[in-house]
């Protein structure tokens, strides 16, 4: 093990090093493009031994890994935002066709209008496309991430593309302290990659993509749907050899100073970091509050999301994301969802959409946010629609709503 | 190379029972390809009627490894499995000599999958390219593709009171390719079995990339009885229509030089899609048509240098 000081970006290039896919294909897109320099330069020192295939847009991108894994390779991609976007058909297809590829994604907001900064718009556009997905909260938790996804999109049970995210430009270039483990603790901890069927095995051919119909497509969906729930079964028996190697313990979702909490604020990425340290400023004034980090998005973690708010007296749920047109941000519609017909049912929930296009959030913000949540609890009255932190003339909106007697 | 016999005794990679139209020259195309592969080989496809008509799970046509992801990527998909291979060959891990054969329609790669296959040819990937040209999106329906002839009647460009079919010479994709640098670009068609056969035989010995351009008439989209179809593709070669030839490494060679050029006329009338243009008023028409084709045939002689 040596400790080194990386960026995100540099921390996930590290990882590729180690894990050494056979095939990488890439396209230039803020603020994923470090992570590929990197990369390239450890191609170019003849440190990996990486077919590069440096292609003409993600879409390109993707369907190269595609092929590169179909083949029987071991092969990886990294993008961002409107890469991602432009990526959107074929991640369905990489699900579908059972490819354990690993994607880093650098989050970043979607255009329009124009943004290259961090927030979560881009993965949950592609939350339901089949990928597993793995939010890290820091460099150390990115690098940690993308070795632990070969693993899971890899087992036989799962066969499931995985996407490990980080914060564009929060995490991904922000230089931190990075424990990286020797190469050789990698090598055998990732193993060989040995897939049953692949197109070069020309001996035994095989038809991958066929049309499929009205008497085979749902049942091939139904088992992709399977392969979903093995993954959230199985995912905590990885992250526990991955503790026997590193020392470091994940899990589904991370708890924090949640045992006698009141008011507990549900976040993902580098926020829960944040979230951490408001939350021992407000212990040390006497306040019972909590953060419960979600690491594993997809599958959702619905069994440890009503475990771990079973004591609360209210949740705060923050998105980074709007989802147009719903009820609420997609993290707390997944919460919702999860604690519906349980004893939990009436857990009150109030969502907090923040941070679009980079926009910071503050520890000031967060306390706010607890405050607020202090007031739902000793009044009960919960506000049924999201609210928007740290946007201009927000307060001005929720006056104006008020005077025309308008609830929430 | 191989000759007929030869041909007739290779184990059938692209087999019987797809469910092509009768008369499908696309499936002749196929078969043809890749029964001129003497190799060991993997089969990309664009989506298209080729790929729809060969693989409706649980069957398959296909007696190699077989592929199709989308419509507008099998250049790309070709180049991470024939990366894939490099990697793996690298490492010891394969040790057999496969070749990669990508294969598109007109839309997966005139209009759709344009890009893929310049990002490919660009790379430098050593994968054969076919595309199978019956010149419109037969499978969605018959609509105008960029290889659409002028004056042609499709789908989406019907001929009305006011309007005559396509109003746009097809582009010429076979020399966008030359223009990429790439050792082998050639046009065919399907009628010269023989001529294809060497084509294919002399791409897949070249390194690199390599694009075949192959005229494979569509019963149903061009309008003439199933059996005419071997007729038609003959015509449009003796018409200058579809000139087959090739360029090696920058060099041109037309494969096939008609003694007597027919009127393109000749070519026109045997196709529904054309019916129209056989109307009087529509006789400029023929006379624009016959022009494009006379000048592409002589700018053709002059990059041969005859």
């Amino acid at each position: 093990m040596k400790v080194m000081a990386l960026t995100g970006n540099e921390a996930v290039a590290e990882a590729m090093r180690q894990i050494n896919p056979d095939v990488v294909a890439a396209y230039p897109i803020t603020p994923q493009t470090e992570l590929m320099h990197r990369f390239t330069e450890f191609v170019a020192d003849g440190l990996v031994d990486t077919e590069m295939v440096l292609v003409e847009s993600e879409h390109s991108a993707l369907s190269a890994t595609v092929g590169a894994s179909a083949a029987g390779a071991r092969a990886m991609t990294a993008t961002s935002s409107q890469g991602l976007a432009l990526m959107w058909e074929i991640l369905y297809i990489a699900a579908g066709l059972r490819l354990p590829i690993v994607m880093p994604v650098v989050n970043r907001a979607l255009s329009a209008p124009i943004n290259i900064h961090g927030d979560h718009s881009d993965t949950m556009g592609a939350r339901d496309s089949g990928w597993i997905q793995i939010f890290s909260e820091n460099a150390q938790e990115a690098y940690d991430n993308t070795i632990i996804a070969v693993r899971i999109a890899e087992h036989p049970d799962i066969l499931l593309p995985v996407m490990v995210t980080m914060d564009g430009f929060i995490i991904s270039h922000t230089m931190e302290r990075v424990e990286v483990l020797d190469d050789d603790v990698v090598k055998n901890f990732i193993g060989e990659y040995n897939p049953k069927y692949k197109l070069l095995d020309v001996k035994n051919p095989v038809t991958m993509g066929p049309l499929d119909l009205q008497d085979y497509y749902f049942e091939h969906k139904r088992a992709q749907a399977e392969a979903m729930e093995n993954a959230y079964k199985l995912i905590k028996e990885i992250d526990e050899e991955y503790y026997k190697i590193s020392g470091r313990r994940y899990s589904y979702v991370e708890p924090y100073e949640i045992d006698d909490a009141d008011i507990i604020l549900i976040s993902l990425g580098s926020t829960a970091g944040t979230i951490k340290d408001v939350v021992d400023e407000l212990r040390l004034k006497g306040l019972k509050v909590g953060g419960l980090k979600i690491r594993v998005y997809r599958p959702f973690p619905r069994d440890e999301i009503k475990e771990f708010l079973s004591n609360a007296s209210v949740v705060g749920v923050m998105d980074r994301a709007i989802a147009f047109g719903s009820p609420c941000g997609p993290v707390c519609l997944d919460v919702k969802a999860s604690l519906q017909g349980t004893s939990l049912s009436n857990l009150p929930i109030v969502n907090y959409i923040y941070g679009l296009g980079g926009r910071d959030i503050t520890p000031k913000d967060i306390i706010k946010i607890f405050n607020e949540l202090e007031k739902v609890r000793i009044s009960g009255e919960v506000p049924n629609l999201p609210r928007y932190v740290g946007v201009r003339g927000e307060e001005n909106y929720i006056e104006q709503k008020a005077k025309l007697k308008i609830k929430n | 190379m191989a000759n007929l016999k030869e041909l007739s005794q290779r184990t059938v990679k692209f087999t019987a029972g797809h469910r092509a139209c009768a008369g499908c020259l696309p499936a002749v195309a196929l078969r043809q390809v890749t029964l001129s592969a003497d190799y060991p080989i993997v089969v990309g496809f664009a989506t298209g009627c080729m790929e729809v008509v060969s693989t409706i799970f649980p069957y398959t046509a296909w007696n190699v490894p077989y592929i199709h992801v989308a419509f507008e990527n099998v250049a790309a998909v070709m180049s991470g499995v024939e990366s894939a291979y490099k990697a793996l060959k690298k490492k010891g891990k394969i040790n057999e000599e496969i070749k990669f054969i990508a294969f598109g329609g007109d839309g997966g790669t005139y209009d759709i999958g344009f890009q893929a296959l310049s990002g490919m040819a660009e790379r430098g990937h050593d994968v054969l390219y076919i595309c199978y040209n019956n010149e419109a999106y037969m499978n969605t329906g018959i609509q105008r593709s960029s290889a659409t002839p002028f004056g042609a009647q499709t789908s989406t460009t019907p001929v009305g009171s006011v309007e005559f079919g396509k109003k746009q010479f097809p582009k010429d994709l076979t020399q966008i390719m030359v223009a990429h640098g790439i050792p082998y670009v050639a046009q065919a068609s399907v009628h010269n079995w023989k001529d294809l056969n060497m084509k294919v035989e002399k791409a897949l010995k070249i390194k690199g990339p390599k694009f075949i351009n192959i005229l494979a008439p569509c019963t149903l989209g061009w309008r003439y009885p199933a059996e005419k179809g071997i007729e038609i593709a003959k015509l449009a070669v003796e018409t200058c229509v579809w000139p087959i030839y090739e360029v090696e490494n920058g060099k041109y060679k037309i494969n096939y030089k008609p003694r007597e050029k027919k009127p393109v006329i000749e070519w026109l009338k045997t196709q529904g899609r054309f019916a129209h243009l056989l109307k009087p008023e529509y006789q400029h028409l023929v006379e624009e048509i016959q022009k494009e084709v006379d000048r592409r045939w002589e700018h053709l002689l002059e990059l041969a240098g005859t």
